[in-house]
C-alpha cells in the first residue's frame, strides 16, 4: 500500500483536510502516511468476513427531547471569541469575486 | 502541617476539622508553583487571582455547612482541552491561543459543585495528540521525577502537576491511553472510565468514540473520591449513561480474595522493558498474597490494536477538527484572498506537525475508494478486539499489565519517529477501543527513580473492582 501513495493522493487529501501545505510538508506527509499505512495495513491478515462494524460498545439510541430553548440568549458571548463580528454576525472573508 | 503532603481527602477532612483553610490551602500550592513551575512546566494557565477568590468563597460555604464532602477546599487543575467559563482554554494550540469559553465542562462543574476549587489549565499535547507533552505549542512539560524525562501524555501536565504537589489532584482525557500512560510516567494514579460513565460535555473533542475524561490523583482513595464527584448522567452528553452505582469510594478496601485476575501473555513479550515487567509481576504477586487468584491467558489479536486504533481516531480528528475555520473561534490569518484560502491558511497555520500528520491520516482513511479497505475495516477490528475481551471477562473479574513499555523516555526522543511514539500505545489503546474502564497505579521504579505504572483493567461499569484491587495493591506496597 505505501508505495501508492503518490504525490497525487498528497495533493487531494490536502484539500479535504482545508490543508496548504508546503513542498516539504508535503514530501513528509506522503512518507509519514506511508509509514503508517504499511502498519495498519496489519489489520488485513485478519479475517473479518461476516462481522459487523462496530462503531459504538454499547448500544446507542438516537437521544430525544422537546425542541424548547434552555440555556438563554448567550449571542454576545459566543461572539466575544469570533476573529471578525459585525452586526450580531461572523464576519467572514469575501466569497465571491 | 505540612499541607502539600495531604491527599486530596486528607486536606479535605483538615479544613473541615478547622485546622486549615481552603484558602491556605491554595496559598502553598501557588507558593509551590512558584518555586517549581519554571522547571517543569506543568500549567498553560494559572488563574491565581480567580484562584484565591475561589478559595475565599469555597471556605465560606464549608463554614456555614453548605459544603461538606470530600472534595471541599481541595485545590485542582484541569486538562487545558477542558472548557472553562470566563478562562482561556487552548487544547495547547495556537489555534485557541485566544479561546475563552462562555461555557464550563460538566465534569469540571460536577467537581466545582462538590466545593474543589480550581488553579488552572494544565499542558497537554496539541489536542491531545501525542503520549509526551512535547507537541504543546507552548513547549513540553518536564516530568518530575528526573527533569531530563518527559511526563508522558497526552495529559502529562494533569499527570505531573500531582506528581511535583502544584495541585492536589487533575483531570485529564484519555483517548488512547493519554491518562494512565502519564500517571505512570509521574508516579500517580490515573482512571479512564466506562465510555459514557462521565460526561464528554465541554471536552474539546479529539476521537469521539474513544475519548473519557478522569481522574489522576496521588493515591487510590483520591481517585474514588474524585470519580464519585464526577460520574453522572448528563443529558447534554447523547452518550452518557444513567447509572445507580456511582458510590466508588465504597469498594475501597474490600476483600480481594477470590478475585480472579487474567495477565495477558501478549502484554508480557517482546517490547517490554524487563524492568517493568519484574515490577509488574511483584505487583501481580502482592495480589495472590492477598488472596486473588492469577492465571495468564492469551488475549490475542493485540498486535491490531494500534493500526485499528490509529485509523478511527484520526478518522475522527479529520471530522472534529474541521470546526477550526477560522470563524467562530481561535486564530484567523491575515492577508487572505477569499473564504476558501482563509481556511486553509488558518488552519495551517494555527496547526502543529502531529496535528496536520492525523488530519492528513484521518482525512485519507475517510475518502472515497480507502473507506472500506481502512475505516470500514478498523470498525471490524474493533468489534474482535471487543469479543476477545468479551471472552476474558467470561473467566477473570480484571486484567493485569504494564501501562506503557518503559519508564518515561528522554526529552526529544520520541518526536522524531511517530511510528515509534505509536507503538507506545501497545497496552492502553485496547480499553478505548472496547470502552472498558482501566486504572494505572505506581509499582516500583526502574533506574534512574523513574516510576513504573501498573495497569488494571475491568470490564464495563466494573470500576469498582479496579479500586478494591487498585487499594489492596497500594496498601499492600506501603
Amino acid at each position: 500500500m505505501a508505495n501508492k501513495i503518490t504525490e497525487e493522493i498528497i495533493e487531494y487529501v490536502s484539500i479535504l483536510a482545508k490543508l496548504e501545505l508546503t513542498g516539504e510538508e508535503k514530501e513528509q506527509a506522503r512518507r509519514d502516511m506511508s509509514n503508517m499505512l504499511d502498519y495498519i495495513d496489519l489489520m488485513g491478515e485478519l479475517d473479518t468476513t461476516g462481522i459487523e462494524p462496530m462503531t459504538h460498545v454499547f448500544p446507542v439510541q438516537n437521544v430525544f427531547r422537546e425542541d424548547v430553548e434552555t440555556n438563554g440568549n448567550g449571542s454576545q458571548q459566543t461572539l466575544q471569541n469570533a476573529p471578525e463580528q459585525k452586526d450580531n454576525m461572523f464576519k467572514v472573508p469575501r466569497i465571491f469575486d | 502541617m505540612e499541607l502539600l503532603s495531604l491527599s486530596a481527602v486528607e486536606l479535605s477532612a483538615a479544613i473541615k476539622e478547622g485546622k486549615t483553610t481552603a484558602p491556605k490551602a491554595m496559598e502553598a500550592v501557588l507558593s509551590r508553583i512558584d518555586r517549581t513551575e519554571g522547571e517543569y512546566h506543568c500549567y498553560v494557565t494559572i488563574d491565581r487571582e480567580g484562584a484565591m477568590d475561589r478559595a475565599v468563597q469555597v471556605q465560606r460555604r464549608i463554614e456555614a455547612g453548605v459544603l461538606s464532602g470530600p472534595l471541599a477546599g481541595v485545590p485542582m487543575a484541569v486538562k487545558d482541552n477542558l472548557c472553562t467559563e470566563g478562562i482561556r482554554t487552548t487544547c495547547a494550540s495556537l489555534m485557541l491561543d485566544n479561546f475563552v469559553p462562555a461555557f464550563t465542562a460538566e465534569a469540571v462543574r460536577n467537581l466545582e459543585r462538590a466545593g474543589a476549587v480550581l488553579i488552572g489549565k494544565t499542558n497537554m499535547d496539541e489536542f491531545a495528540m501525542g503520549s509526551t507533552t512535547e507537541t504543546s505549542y507552548y513547549g513540553p512539560t518536564r516530568n518530575p521525577h528526573d527533569s531530563g524525562h518527559v511526563p508522558g501524555g497526552s495529559s502529562g501536565g494533569s499527570a505531573a502537576a500531582v506528581a511535583a504537589g502544584e495541585c492536589f489532584f487533575a483531570l485529564g482525557s484519555d483517548t488512547g491511553g493519554s491518562i494512565r500512560q502519564p500517571a505512570g510516567h509521574c508516579g500517580v494514579v490515573g482512571m479512564k472510565p466506562t465510555y459514557g460513565r462521565v460526561s464528554r460535555y465541554g471536552l474539546i473533542a479529539y476521537g469521539s468514540s474513544l475519548d473519557q475524561v478522569g481522574p489522576l490523583t496521588k493515591n487510590v482513595e483520591d481517585c474514588a473520591a474524585v470519580l464519585e464527584a464526577i460520574a453522572a448522567h448528563d443529558p447534554r452528553d447523547s452518550t452518557s449513561v444513567r447509572r445507580e452505582d456511582n458510590r466508588f469510594t465504597d469498594a475501597l478496601g474490600e476483600d480481594t480474595a477470590g478475585l480472579r485476575i487474567g495477565i495477558p501473555r501478549d502484554y508480557l513479550g517482546e517490547g517490554l522493558d524487563e524492568e517493568v515487567k519484574a515490577a509488574v509481576l511483584r505487583a501481580a504477586e502482592m495480589l495472590g498474597d492477598r488472596g486473588a487468584v492469577l492465571e495468564e491467558f492469551d488475549l490475542g489479536l493485540v498486535q491490531y490494536a494500534i493500526p485499528a486504533y490509529y485509523t478511527i481516531a484520526s478518522a475522527e480528528a479529520s471530522s472534529n477538527l474541521e470546526r477550526f475555520d477560522g470563524i467562530k473561534y481561535g486564530h484567523r490569518a491575515q492577508g487572505v484572498r477569499g473564504l476558501h484560502d482563509m481556511y486553509k491558511k488558518t488552519r495551517s497555520q494555527g496547526f502543529g506537525p502531529e496535528v496536520k500528520r492525523r488530519i492528513m491520516l484521518g482525512a485519507f482513511v475517510l475518502s472515497s475508494g480507502y473507506y472500506d479497505a481502512y475505516y470500514l475495516k478498523a470498525l471490524k477490528v474493533k468489534a474482535l478486539i471487543k469479543k476477545a475481551f468479551d471472552r476474558a471477562f467470561a473467566r477473570y473479574d480484571l486484567l493485569l499489565g504494564p501501562v506503557a513499555p518503559t519508564t518515561a523516555p528522554k526529552l526529544g526522543e520520541s518526536l522524531s519517529d511517530p511510528m515509534k511514539m505509536y507503538l507506545g500505545d501497545i497496552y492502553t489503546v485496547s480499553a478505548n477501543l472496547a470502552g472498558l474502564p482501566a486504572v494505572c497505579l505506581p509499582c516500583g521504579s526502574g533506574a534512574g527513580g523513574l516510576p513504573i505504572g501498573l495497569q488494571l483493567v475491568g470490564d464495563c461499569f466494573q470500576e469498582k473492582k479496579l479500586l478494591t484491587a487498585a487499594y489492596a495493591c497500594e496498601q499492600a506496597a506501603k
